[in-house]
């Protein structure tokens, strides 16, 4: 690509023709505020807080869709821009609700962070309040539009990386609004819940449902035996919370802290993602050898669930029925746990730690209580569960390590890379090679598989059998694969792992904000660290899992296991107004 | 004009569908497609923008985001005859406060407002490009200037009366 010269506050520079303004100056080293810029979304321009002065322009431009050219002269930091920036922030606070210090993105805000920055201390508009009703009709998402700035980061995302389109911005001028669907509650929207929306908003309009109120409860009352999972991808994330860097693993200081905030049991959901692999890929080869259906889908990721159960409910038999980890891991709680502890199941309570808000909805579907009771009862996110801690006084990075606890703490790597996009994929190719070959895997870092490509397609030679497998993460490059699989693409593929976020399950909805490309490699990086670190690799190695099909389940897809650890799913209809018998009324 | 037969509203979905084979099925055919469900049905209802959605391949969001951008097109029931007064500047100069007013009183409705037998909704609408003839409203599709208090009544007085065959 050719270079341009161009100067910015008097530096020249030689840069990349195809660069904006904004990429310029951060090459440059110079930092220029942004609200409705996202390094994940398209670009918009609508905050106009990047706002830069360009010599020969007359009015300001916004630095992030401005393209440079030769010869350009920008002012970034000029008295004409400085005074603009902070009016256009001062407006924005002018109708914001200021109540900082009870928001949950208190010190994790971008507006809040702004107006610091920008040295606003004084709003000198009285502005006036939309008064709009927080709708938390939601199990996932809870929206409170007072707190929207209309940047459109959410409509963006719902848009172009889900291709779901939930939200929208509403009427005009001083009453636009983002609204779910046709305006009403979120939860009568065609909604996967997958909190993406949550993770690139600047301010508190959009967070999850939270259930640590109950969950505090559950603690405290000694009746109540109450039991905590964490999923594989919180491990390398949470410890953003407390201000560590994206990536770094803390699986065991968190096993301390969860004991510590006085759980009776810490286990681990990567003891039932090794279950799910040996249920899957049981089905897997039962699909191969008897003819059943092909590609067979992955089913551990519940906004695609939701995804797929609205607009492609007639590729639902390719699902997996095995339930996710999650569930699998709830209903054994309640089940075999229980037997074994003797504890009456209705006294536990069972609470799973998740990066993910779609969870959440997931633990309510009426198809979770095979246990008798509900399966899984409260899910917390990973910035839920920071927060408990904080509250209960535990600062994460100086504990020392704890160990789960037995008989669901035993685990593989291959449960732990559940949390990477790949990593089912991953992990059920290590074990269906060894079950199938009875030989055992020269190397187990299976990359054709890894990466962060949206869609990524791989043939594995599983002794003599080629088997074609495929994998996608975020829901518009799943809807490209399932058209591909109705036009026949896909038509040889055995295996397809699907992920409704953008990384998988480290860049879900219940993360730690913010989140871009980098942010997600890094804790894509520590899990696969994890992995590495751990002695065994392979689900089908696990001991406990030998165990409690010896015990228990008897073996892969026996009644059983389809009693507890299998499910159904439920077609979703996209028409959700009940007919309204329109009244025809002429105008002309 | 054509009569207000309750059986031709059954159909929407089968209505929708006409309308977007007869503009065609894609995304920038939106508003053409809202603006003739409009006619042919009066306003654009949540079911006809669902069903809108399902046969453009977009999302139902964005079709109500679109519907409701637009001051003409309506998302709600409204009155059989829709009278829009303009109250930018140059009508307000000339007077258009006391012409709402007079509006208000032979009606009974504030602007914002539909009347209880449906007959008329009222509305304060932005510019119509008549400053020409300042005071203007505009009913249904006729434009009335030059506008006086002692001239409403008179003017409305044809839009009391339904003038359908069936005479309903």
């Amino acid at each position: 690509m050719a270079n341009v010269n161009i100067k910015i506050n008097g530096q020249d520079l030689c840069v990349d023709e195809g660069l904006t303004v904004l990429q310029a100056a951060q090459q440059a080293g110079i930092g220029i505020p942004t609200l409705c810029y996202h390094a994940d979304l398209a670009l918009d321009g609508v905050c106009r807080v990047c706002s830069v002065e360009v010599k020969g322009q007359r009015a300001l431009c916004a630095s992030c869709v401005y393209p440079v050219s030769e010869g350009m002269e920008v002012l970034t930091h000029s008295p004409k821009v400085r005074n603009a920036r902070k009016v256009i922030v001062e407006l924005m606070l002018a109708n914001h609700p200021q109540d900082c210090l009870i928001c949950a993105r208190n010190q994790n805000c971008e507006l809040q962070a702004m107006a610091r920055e920008l040295g606003v201390q004084d709003v000198r508009f009285t502005g006036d309040r939309k008064d709009i009703p927080t709708d938390s009709s939601s199990t996932s998402v809870v929206r409170d539009p007072d707190k929207c700035i209309l940047c459109g980061r959410c409509v963006r995302t719902c848009q172009d990386i889900q291709s779901v389109g939930a939200l929208h911005f509403s009427g005009r001028g001083w009453d636009t609004e983002i609204v779910a669907g046709l305006g009403g509650d979120l939860a009568d929207a065609v909604c996967v819940s997958c909190g993406q929306c949550i993770n690139r908003c600047p301010t508190g309009a959009l967070k999850g449902n939270d259930p640590s109120a109950k969950i505090w409860d559950a603690i405290y009352d000694p009746a109540k035996h109450v039991i905590v999972q964490t999923a594989p991808a919180v491990r390398a994330s949470i410890g953003e919370e407390f201000g560590m860097e994206p990536g770094s693993r803390v699986t065991r200081k968190m096993v301390t802290a969860l004991r510590m905030l006085g759980f009776d049991k810490v286990f681990d959901t990567d003891f039932t993602a090794d279950l799910t692999i040996m249920e899957e890929g049981s089905e897997l080869i039962q699909r191969v050898t008897k003819g059943g259906v092909l590609p067979q889908i992955t089913s551990c990721s519940p906004g695609w669930i939701n995804f797929i159960e609205y607009y492609y409910p007639e590729l639902l038999p390719h699902l997996s029925s095995c339930k996710s980890p999650q569930q699998m891991f709830g209903t054994l709680t309640k089940t075999y746990y229980a037997e074994k502890m003797g504890i009456d199941p209705k006294d536990i309570v069972s609470v799973s730690i998740m990066p993910c808000v779609a969870k959440k909805f997931e633990c309510d579907r009426p198809e979770m209580y095979s246990s008798g009771y509900k399966d899984v009862d409260y899910v917390l996110t990973t910035r839920e569960a920071a927060a408990m801690m904080k509250e209960a006084g535990i600062d994460l990075p100086s504990l020392e390590d704890g160990e789960y606890d037995a008989p669901f703490g035993i685990t593989t790597g291959a449960g732990a890379i559940f949390g990477n996009t790949g990593g089912v994929m991953e992990a059920a190719l290590r074990t269906a090679y060894e079950l199938i070959t009875g030989e055992a895997l020269d190397d187990v870092n299976i990359t054709a598989v890894r990466g962060t490509d949206g869609i990524r397609e791989a043939t594995i030679q599983v002794g003599a059998l080629p088997v074609k497998a495929a994998v996608a993460h975020g829901l518009a490059t799943a809807r490209e694969v399932l058209e591909g699989i109705k036009s026949g693409r896909y038509k040889d593929y055995a295996f397809i792992e699907i992920m409704c976020c953008p990384g998988g399950c480290i860049g879900g909805g219940g993360q730690p904000q913010p989140t871009n490309e980098e942010i997600r490699k890094k804790r894509i990086e520590g899990i696969y660290a994890e992995d590495g670190a751990m002695e065994l690799r392979k689900s089908h190695e696990n001991p406990a899992i030998k165990a409690i099909y010896e015990e228990f389940l008897g073996e892969p897809l026996s009644h059983k296991s389809h009693d507890l650890l299998h499910t159904t799913y439920t077609p979703r209809s996209q028409r959700t107004v009940k007919s309204e018998k329109p009244t025809k009324v002429q105008i002309d | 004009m054509e009569s207000c037969n309750s059986n031709c509203c059954v159909q929407c979905d089968a209505e929708v569908v006409a309308i977007v084979d007869k503009c065609g099925r894609t995304e920038c055919n939106l508003i053409p497609i809202l603006h003739q469900l409009q006619r042919s049905m009066g306003y654009v209802s949540n079911e006809a923008m669902e069903k809108v959605a399902a046969e453009l391949g977009i999302s139902v969001a964005q079709v109500h985001g679109t519907a409701t951008f637009y001051s003409l097109i309506y998302t709600k029931p409204h009155g059989k005859n829709v009278i829009r007064l303009c109250d930018s500047p140059p009508c307000h100069l000339q007077g258009s406060g006391a012409i709402r007013d007079a509006i208000t009183k032979a009606i009974g409705i504030e602007p914002g407002e539909t009347t209880s037998d449906g007959n008329f909704t009222f509305e304060t609408v932005s510019c119509m490009g008549l400053c020409g003839v300042a005071p203007a409203i505009m009913i249904n599709d006729d434009v009335y200037g030059n506008l006086t208090v002692d001239a409403i009544p008179s003017i409305l007085e044809k839009y009391f009366a339904c003038c359908c065959k069936e005479g309903c």
